[in-house]
């Protein structure tokens, strides 16, 4: 009886163009939660959010680097530049030995890079080493950046110099060494082949140094990246999974619950009725975000306890009143009392006779629904109760909003969460709209 | 002659207040009840059943200590009495925030105070006149909230409504499939466009502020003052309008086109009465109280639908100080809100009950039949 309704509802589905184009978006979200899931697991994506070591290669704040081309700029990506690929001079001497080091790259962008950092690392000295910096432009300069004694791990952030930075003439390192020698009061790049000489001496005969110069970007990837350098593809990747997840469960979670409630309570009437009904009034003189708020602030913000009492809510929501005058009328049909004269129990009368009844009245509710409880989960992040460890879409938008993005003119931070957000917004909402002219009786007709 | 009649309907309109009036003390106790319920919940929740006095309790002792060893005129006392000290200052505090007593008590205190609005004194946050006591904090910032969310619902509502009058009546035209396909954009809430508006008005091109009420400092004049504020409300009322305007169009046009395709409709019109006739006597007046119980309904979805556009804009009105006090874990401000938030709520849900016995007719049938 029902299969052929569905595929009836199907054929009328597929003239609305809306509809496909919901159907599409929400394909391709799933497509790629699927992919997200498979490529980069739960526990290392939860691993890389928390930031620090694994990003420390990232430039801080960079934007795509496809908004950058398109715009028909060539600001820098980022540079790195490893000892590994360079010709290292040895020249032993008594007790030890002397490296040279030359890590050269060519810089041909048109912006300077955001930050400068260079990483040393000397394992398996008894004493540590010693490395004097020499940085030689293409003209020909040649400017010291100083010495170091090398530890393990050793950062030395060039950018940070103040001392190099009055030499320079008041510009921050990472302009002024790479900055065209002209006196212009507006610096520009010279292009070229940099070179930063190591000079080095160890006090060992085997172990040696590594060195990797990073030249921070000021773009990055697909999406860009966040104030501690971590990579935005890797939250909008893993927010679309978790939106979808969130807005899915929450939907089908209040929906059926309230549905089947609301047919109890019909069936048994009397005080089991009454309770539902006081339930729900009292229901819905709670505010939904404030209490949401307060658990969130009080308990944890674990987003699988927000979506827990986002459905506990949900259930006796005003949604009960209407699936109630709904199934009133259903429970004097014939066709029920044709069921209990033949035996049937009463979960099987609600289960199987009343519930199915309205089903297909339910699923336009219910897809147009699920964008609701996506935003919810993004609006929640917004307030800064979004999930402490789950990379959210919510969480970047409360990220770029709490480091003024608009005002600093990282629009790419904002506009990224927020596109994806009313893409799944839009799928869904076209997908239900449609469905509501399709399986709503009293539109069919118009 | 004319005045037996007179006299019937005055007696009518009698019965007709004292039905409503025994109406409306019934709702009015049944939602006192369901407000002390909500509330009686709200507290359950906030109080983690009871565990927030413990932490209150180490709060409480940790301050102790803290204001005994800071004292000078202290410092020269043996160890044991001065922890004797802290323990006096402990349970004197102890008992003056009645924590000795059960949870189930105070509860019930608890619940008696918040009835009565009495929603105690905030841990970190004050008013802006200095007043640490919650409902002056709350009560501040309603009338912000108000203005914004009063202006925002009454514009939508309006508009709305007769722009899907109009629809209903152009049905299938270029204009009422339009507003169709744009109707899915109201999957997304207030701030969201409230996002990017603010990224296109207040930064790309500069023409509007980017939040807050009233310019700093607010100018003298109330002209002025009026200027800067309507200036300030224009973003984030676009930004409610946006973001409910066509659904909300959209299901009133359906609802109009479900009403006037009945068969009174379809005999007015057969009768060739004017269209504007038909609508108003034909449409609206039965179609009224549904009108105004969605309009009511909308109300109460955006008491709470306010707080994060209020944030996003910098507005100072309840959803800015819920957020403020979810930054300072203000537990009392957090609580109160939510209280207040119920009592909003159900001063709604009344007067949309006494509205619908007021436009439905029915109450006064079920006056006669008695």
């Amino acid at each position: 009886m029902t299969g052929g309704r569905w595929r009836d509802g199907w054929g009328e589905l597929r003239r609305y163009p809306s509809a496909l184009v919901g159907m599409a978006i929400i394909a391709m979200l799933v497509g790629l939660s699927l992919y997200t899931v498979i490529a980069i697991p739960y526990s290392e994506a939860l691993d890389k959010w928390r930031g620090g070591e694994p990003w420390r290669l990232h430039p801080v704040n960079a934007g795509p680097v496809w908004v950058d081309r398109l715009t028909g700029g060539h600001q820098p990506r980022t540079l790195i530049v490893a000892s590994d690929a360079a010709e290292i001079e040895t020249a032993p001497f008594e007790g030890g030995r002397r490296l040279r080091i030359p890590l050269a790259f060519d810089y041909d962008y048109a912006g300077f890079p955001s930050e400068i950092n260079l990483f040393l690392r000397a394992e398996g000295h008894a004493q540590r080493p010693f490395a004097r910096l020499l940085w030689q432009t293409p003209d020909g300069r040649e400017l010291s950046l100083g010495g170091h004694r090398i530890g393990r791990e050793d950062r030395v952030s060039i950018s940070q110099d103040r001392a190099l930075e009055r030499r320079l003439g008041g510009r921050v390192p990472h302009i002024g060494l790479l900055a065209a020698p002209d006196g212009e009061a507006v610096p520009r790049v010279q292009p070229g082949r940099y070179r930063l000489l190591l000079d080095a001496v160890v006090f060992d005969d085997e172990a040696g140094i590594d060195a990797e110069l990073v030249l921070y970007g000021r773009v990055h990837g697909i999406a860009g990246t966040d104030h501690q350098r971590r990579d935005l593809s890797l939250a909008l990747l893993w927010g679309t999974p978790v939106a979808l997840a969130f807005g899915l469960l929450a939907a089908v979670g209040t929906t059926l619950i309230t549905l089947v409630i609301a047919a109890v309570g019909v069936w048994y009437r009397g005080w089991v009725d009454a309770t539902i009904q006081r339930l729900t009034e009292v229901n819905m003189i709670l505010p939904l975000l404030p209490i949401l708020v307060m658990v969130g602030t009080l308990y944890s913000t674990s987003i699988w306890l927000m979506l827990g009492v986002v459905v506990l809510l949900g259930i006796f929501s005003a949604g009960i009143k209407m699936y109630r005058a709904m199934l009133l009328p259903i429970r004097e049909a014939p066709y029920i009392e044709a069921a209990q004269a033949y035996g049937a129990g009463n979960l099987r009368i609600v289960m199987r006779y009343m519930i199915p009844r309205i089903l297909p009245v339910l699923i336009p509710t219910f897809v147009t629904l699920i964008p609701t409880f996506v935003f919810l989960e993004a609006s929640l992040a917004v307030l800064g109760l979004g999930d402490p460890v789950l990379p959210t879409w919510g969480k970047v938008l409360n990220d770029a909003q709490s480091r003024s993005a608009l005002y600093n003119g990282y629009y790419y931070w904002v506009v990224a969460p927020a596109v994806l957000l009313m893409l799944t917004g839009l799928g869904f909402a076209m997908l239900g709209f449609a469905l509501d002219r399709v399986f709503n009786p009293r539109l069919r007709s118009l | 002659m004319s005045k037996a009649p007179l006299a019937a309907r005055r007696r009518g309109l009698w019965r007709d207040l004292r039905h409503l009036l025994a109406y409306a003390v019934k709702r009015l106790l049944a939602l006192l009840l369901t407000v002390l319920v909500g509330v009686y919940l709200t507290i359950l929740i906030a109080n983690m059943g009871g565990q927030v006095d413990e932490l209150r309790l180490v709060q409480i002792r940790s301050q102790a200590a803290e204001a005994v060893r800071a004292d000078p005129a202290l410092q020269d006392m043996p160890p044991e009495e001065r922890n004797a000290l802290i323990e006096r200052r402990v349970s004197l505090e102890v008992e003056r925030l009645r924590l000795d007593q059960p949870f189930v008590v105070r509860s019930v205190d608890y619940l008696q105070r918040a009835m009565r609005l009495d929603l105690g004194r905030a841990e970190q946050m004050h008013s802006d006149l200095g007043s640490r006591a919650v409902y002056d904090i709350i009560v501040e910032r309603l009338p912000a909230t108000l203005l914004l969310f009063g202006s925002a619902n009454l514009l939508v509502f309006f508009t709305s409504v007769f722009i899907a009058l109009s629809l209903s009546r152009r049905y299938g035209s270029a204009l009422d499939r339009s507003v169709i396909a744009l109707a899915p954009t109201s999957a997304a809430p207030g701030w969201f466009y409230g996002i990017f508006l603010i990224l296109v008005f207040a930064f790309l091109v500069p023409l509007l502020p980017a939040g807050g009420m009233v310019t700093a400092p607010p100018p003298e004049s109330p002209w002025a003052y009026a200027a800067s504020l309507v200036r300030h409300m224009l973003l984030p009322l676009t930004a409610m309008f946006l973001s409910s305007i066509f659904v909300s169009i959209y299901s009133w046009r359906t609802f109009f086109l479900i009403h006037s395709s009945e068969d009174y409709v379809e005999m007015a019109r057969a009768k060739g009465l004017p269209s504007h006739l038909i609508e108003r006597r034909y449409i609206l007046r039965p179609t009224l109280s549904p009108i105004i119980t969605s309009f009511l309904l909308m109300l109460i979805g955006l008491w709470s639908g306010a707080i994060i556009l209020e944030q996003v804009f910098n507005w100072p009105g309840l959803g800015s100080l819920l957020f403020q006090a979810i930054g300072h874990r203000d537990t009392p401000v957090i609580i109160g809100a939510v209280v207040i938030f119920a009592y909003l709520l159900a001063v709604t849900v009344f007067l949309l009950d006494i509205l619908y016995a007021l436009l439905d007719p029915r109450v006064r049938l079920v006056g006669e039949r008695r």
